[in-house]
């Protein structure tokens, strides 16, 4: 079979950014899959509930200190997240760095808080349903934070190596702070099941 | 943005000759054992998938064949009970997950990137980790199976007979733990497959001129998507409450046993459609090339592929007719089930118009899809029957059942695969497999398939219960028993022929050259099998069919590089070129990662600890995974 060239692309840029990147994509496709993830367990949650004499089972609702303080914590970083994913989007080295060590420090210190959510429960996993699903919610929202946590700590020390200053780079900071939205809205429905349904 | 125009090497201005060898020298695999673990070349990893899952169906129908010889006359002692329940638990397991999903998902991660005119599918490195933990995990049951401790509560594995209290040991355990292994690995292709669909497709290929194939494996995708989180969710949450004791299924502590049944079937119903639109799109991708003229009616094919992918997300239910749900719910779960008919009646329409219209050709794969309309038109016949809560009621748990669904996952999914396998073959491995053979191995197939299943009908109706090891004498169900199981090994008999045939004509069939059925989708347009970078120049494409047969000429794009992997990027609806994105290199690390992440999982069937330990090596071999190594391929 014989080419005919009809075509010459050798001007265009060698990486693309949002919806010109695959990765931009896969990222939108794993929160997909992530946010089907925590849909079910809602839904298991209500479900469990309904079949339920009275909610919470055999248990206090959850104390509201820790939970809230992590709410706030997390509400707040978005504005730091916004601002790295614009620098990243200038190709603001320095400022991206100083962002990212920022994020970090918001990655870190929810799971502080987190470690006191488990107790505010008032009820053990084993205990009965109750207990099985919300520790459960509480334990994959932890992993969520913390898979983009390690993601945060292992970019911001590429940043600071000699592979930082790269559009691809860049682009991997814009996703990671796409993803860690989604950490953050993915929280809220949440926390209304865990700390507010059963106060209803 | 920083290219020098002076710097990189480029592919214009090369000779063809000169091109391939340098575009071979960018993207060939490396040689010998440490090549093959680190390749991520999409043909390869498929192709080893696809021959994995082969031999899953190999192993699962020698289970079959155990279980009818067991079954062949009545209180027969050629398998305990213990063993039947594992066997038959292993049958359906092994299928389902080991061989009818992955089997599908391999051939996208084949086809795809060839059909939209990539030289390499999206994320190439999860593709290589996506087997390695589908291989694993399958080794993971078998083993199992071999040390006698292979689950034996049945495929769907219902509560509380598979809870902590009925089911001690680890045998339910192996069991969930594998679905993790085959989810997680089927979830990867899906991703991938969506990335390439949506963003490497060849210029021009805008929405509308998609193949049929290519839109089914998207459709397939998101329905894995979609699905998966459902069985992954219900099988963590099983191995809790067998390890740590939460009571998400006991129902004495608040739990539930139907939330089981819920969540499996939430996937478990869209997993029909998953093993069942790859097949349509195998069909309408085949079809054309055997009757010599297009596709009829590629638009009501395309919104019947999606419609079925939505209804199919409504249906669940009706396999849970007889556990006493809601009387309303059940009305609204049989209408769409019901409902789901008429996208499936469409495809068959558009298939018989397309036949009807045209001037068939019967070789091999048209057979095979002739068998495949007869046969799952069947199927779906009995499928509406069981649709009706009533009728549901009465052969629910018979044979009826096990006759219904063989018809529509061998009829619907398996004829069209071989079809597909002796469609593609010659693309795949260069060369032809065999007419005669072929031939042989559909009629036995067909004749063996419908002796072995249609009598099953009739066993249901008499009212003999799937999964019983043995009945009594004085019950009317010997002879067609016997009957029954002396077929199967008709059935078996093609199998083993078509095996034969692969593997003769993988070692020295006649060479197929590049497009020996005259088709029109890009795949044919590359020699036989592709080379590691598929296709020469990118193609560009101007209508639904890039390239016609008879025409020597193929309309191509020039201005990527030739000293790096590198593939185009285009929008999502018109595919207009956005930008030259580079492909992963080969790299040991995924397997590495597979390696870890099995460690965890296996490990944490046994302590909940493994989690907290076991995700450090895993964190690591990511690490080494996306670190960058200063690499032609990490520039921008
Ligand atoms: C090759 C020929 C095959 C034969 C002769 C065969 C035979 C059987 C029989 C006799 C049973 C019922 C066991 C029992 O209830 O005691 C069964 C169950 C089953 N088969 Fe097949 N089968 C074949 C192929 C397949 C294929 C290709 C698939 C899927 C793609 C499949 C999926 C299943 C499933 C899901 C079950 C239910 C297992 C369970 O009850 O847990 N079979 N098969």
């Amino acid at each position: 079979m014989k080419d005919l060239v009809v075509l010459d692309v050798s001007k265009l840029p060698l990486h693309g950014t949002g919806m010109a990147s695959p990765t931009w994509w896969a990222t939108c496709t794993f929160m997909l899959i992530e946010g089907m993830g925590f849909g079910l367990a809602i839904a298991v949650y209500f479900y469990l509930m309904s079949l339920a004499p009275q909610w919470p089972i055999g248990a206090p609702p959850p104390d509201l200190f820790a939970g809230a303080c992590l709410t706030v914590l997390l509400v707040a970083s978005i504005i730091p997240n916004i601002l790295v994913s614009r620098w990243a989007r200038r190709r603001e080295l320095k400022k991206v760095k100083i962002g990212l060590l920022i994020m970090s420090f918001f990655g870190i210190v929810p799971l502080v808080f987190r470690i006191f959510e488990f107790p505010a429960l008032n009820v053990s996993w084993d205990d009965n349903a109750y207990g099985s699903i919300v520790w459960t919610i509480l334990g994959l929202h932890t992993t969520h934070i913390l898979t983009d946590l390690v993601d945060t700590l292992v970019l911001t020390a590429l940043m600071f190596s000699r592979h930082g200053d790269n559009t691809r780079r860049y682009g991997d900071v814009e996703d990671n702070c796409l993803y860690w939205n989604f950490v953050v809205i993915a929280w809220l429905p949440l926390y209304g099941c865990l700390y507010w349904v059963p106060r209803l | 943005m920083q290219e020098e125009q002076s710097g990189p090497p480029m592919d214009t201005d090369l000779d063809d000759r000169e091109l391939e060898s340098r575009l071979a020298k960018t993207w060939s695999t490396r040689p010998g054992f440490w090549g093959k673990i680190a390749c991520v070349d999409h043909k390869v990893v498929a192709r080893r998938y696809i021959f994995t899952a082969f031999v899953f169906l190999m192993l699962g129908g020698l289970l079959s064949l155990a279980m009818r010889l067991q079954l062949s006359q009545p209180e027969a002692r050629f398998i305990s009970p213990d063993r039947y329940n594992q066997i038959f638990t292993m049958h359906g397991t092994n299928m389902m997950f080991l061989f009818a999903v992955p089997v599908m998902e391999a051939m996208a991660a084949y086809l795809v990137p060839l059909m939209v005119g990539t030289r390499n599918i999206a994320f190439p490195r999860l593709n290589a980790f996506s087997y390695w933990i589908f291989l694993i995990g399958g080794l993971l049951l078998w083993l199992a199976f071999a040390l006698d401790a292979a689950p034996d509560v049945g495929w769907f594995a219902y509560v509380p007979l598979s809870g902590p209290q009925y089911s001690p040991g680890k045998r339910t355990d192996l069991w969930a733990q594998m679905i993790t292994f085959t989810e997680l690995s089927a979830l990867a292709v899906a991703v991938e497959v969506v990335v390439t669909v949506f963003k490497q497709r060849a210029p021009g290929m805008s929405l509308d001129r998609i193949p049929v194939l290519v839109w089914a494996m998207l459709v397939m995708s998101f329905l894995v998507i979609l699905a998966m989180p459902a069985i992954m969710f219900g099988s963590s949450t099983l191995i809790l409450d067998r390890l740590v004791g939460t009571q998400f299924y006991n129902p004495a502590e608040g739990g539930d046993a139907l939330l089981w049944q819920h969540l499996f079937w939430f996937f478990g119903h869209p997993e029909v459609y998953i093993v069942f639109l790859p097949a349509v799109g195998m069909v309408s991708t085949i079809l054309p090339a055997f009757v010599g003229r297009p596709l009829y009616g590629y638009m009501l094919l395309v919104m019947a592929l999606i419609t079925t992918g939505i209804l199919s997300f409504g249906l669940w239910v009706h396999h849970m007719f007889t556990v006493g749900l809601p009387r309303l719910g059940e009305s609204f779960f049989t209408a769409s089930s019901m409902a789901i008919a008429v996208p499936a009646g469409i495809q068959i329409f558009c298939w018989l118009a397309t036949l009807w219209a045209g001037k068939p050709v019967y070789k091999t794969p048209l057979l095979f899809i002739l068998g495949f309309i007869f046969t799952f038109v069947m199927g779906g016949m009995t499928g509406v029957m069981v649709a009706s809560v009533p009728f549901d009621t009465q052969v629910h748990d018979t044979y009826f059942v096990v006759a219904h669904f063989h018809y529509v996952l061998i009829g619907g999914a398996v004829f069209p695969l071989i079809a597909a396998i002796y469609y593609w073959f010659p693309k795949m491995t260069g060369r032809m497999m065999s007419e005669r053979l072929g031939r042989w191995s559909f009629w036995l197939i067909f004749i063996g398939f419908h002796l072995t299943f249609f009598p099953m009908h009739i066993l249901g109706l008499w009212g003999m219960p799937r999964r019983v090891y043995t009945y009594q004498p004085e019950l009317p169900w010997a002879s067609l028993n016997l009957f029954v199981s002396l077929s199967s090994l008709i059935l078996a008999s093609g199998f083993l022929i078509f095996f034969i045939d692969a593997i003769k004509s993988w070692r020295s069939g006649p060479p197929a050259g590049a497009n020996p059925w005259n088709a029109s989708t890009l795949e044919w347009a590359t020699s036989s099998p592709p080379p590691p970078y598929n296709f020469r120049r990118i193609p560009v494409v101007s209508a639904r069919d890039p390239f016609s047969p008879g025409n020597d000429e193929l309309t191509v794009a020039t201005g990527l590089r030739t000293d790096r992997r590198e593939v185009l990027v285009t929008t999502i609806v018109e595919a207009l070129p956005e930008a030259r994105e580079s492909s992963a290199t080969d790299s040991v690390w995924p397997f590495w990662a597979a390696i870890a992440t099995s460690i965890m999982l296996i490990w944490s069937i046994f302590s909940p600890w493994a989690v907290v330990w076991g995700s450090i090596p895993i964190a690591v071999a990511l690490i080494g995974w996306f670190w960058p190594k200063g690499e032609a391929e990490d520039e921008s």
